[in-house]
């Protein structure tokens, strides 16, 4: 037990307590919050998986964007100091078993399968930004340039779609 | 026990994903549903950084995967959100078993 799997195990029990808490809270604006806190616990995964653009990414596009523009539509659309009503019964029972079930079969899959530990041991794993930057923006065989562009593409049209749907309509036939 | 391998990590991205799903399961306000959401697309996230840094460290490709599904899903998100609005806007609810025109 050294201090990396300390921290490992650490910040495992804090992102899966805050999605616990994210999903069972009956107050929304505190399952918001909770939220928050087990998606900047898969960023201190990511940190202590040696990805620190992607940990970077994580933080300012989850924490900063998204995370916050729920909150905004929590307030623009409920009352956030109420409780929200409880599930049916059956429901969450049915939920507990199929999830439950689905954990156990996945689990046992995993623990079955016996990774390789990997298959070219000689290059020790290293995410810089400077290459990240290169191979995403070159246009040879490995390069990734045309999903970058479709990605572009894709954000435009999210942007002219959220404008569309949540633009008023003019009352013209009076 | 003494060291992490990628089996770890994998579990932990299953749990997140399973809690992910119960969310998805027992919530019935959007929200809350499009929170789930996001918690299993993390998990998938998480999956495709360790399959890069365990099994193949000397490429990028889980990492770009990962840049790419993030974008994807900050434009899900605010797709979802604008369209919650609008149902609001319209039925004064947003629950999902008030939004059931379209269901037969």
């Amino acid at each position: 037990m050294n201090a990396s799997v300390i921290i490992f195990y650490l910040i495992s029990a804090f992102i899966l307590s805050t999605g616990i808490m994210a999903v069972t809270n009956r107050k929304i604006f505190r399952s918001a919050i909770a939220l928050l806190f087990s998606l900047t616990g898969i960023a201190g995964l990511y940190f202590w998986m040696d990805v620190n653009f992607i940990a970077a990414v994580q933080i300012i596009v989850y924490v900063g964007g998204i995370v916050v523009l729920i909150i905004f539509s929590i307030f623009l659309t409920q009352r956030s100091g109420e409780e929200m009503p409880k599930p049916l019964m059956k429901r969450t029972v049915f939920s507990v078993f199929a999830v439950l079930a689905g954990l156990g079969l996945t689990c046992n899959l995993i623990n079955q399968y016996g990774f390789n530990s990997s298959s070219d041991q000689s290059s020790a794993f290293k995410a810089d930004v400077a290459d990240i930057g290169t191979q995403m923006l070159s246009t040879t065989e490995h390069g990734f340039v045309l999903p970058f562009e479709l990605v572009s593409i894709l954000l435009l049209a999210a942007l002219i779609g959220c404008i569309v749907i949540a633009m008023k309509v003019k009352q013209e036939e009076k | 026990m003494n060291e992490i391998t990628i089996t770890h990590i994998l579990f932990v991205s299953t749990a997140l994903f399973f809690i992910g799903m119960y969310g998805l399961f027992t919530r019935r306000n959007m929200i809350t549903m499009l929170m789930a959401v996001e918690l299993i697309l993390n998990s998938v996230n998480i999956n495709f950084v360790a399959f890069n840094k365990y099994q193949y460290p000397g490429k990028l490709d889980g990492v770009f995967f990962t840049i790419f599904l993030i974008t994807i899903a900050a434009a899900e998100a605010a797709v979802a959100i604008a369209i919650i609005i609008n149902l609001y806007r319209s039925h004064n609810s947003i629950d999902v078993e008030d939004a059931s025109e379209l269901k037969y």
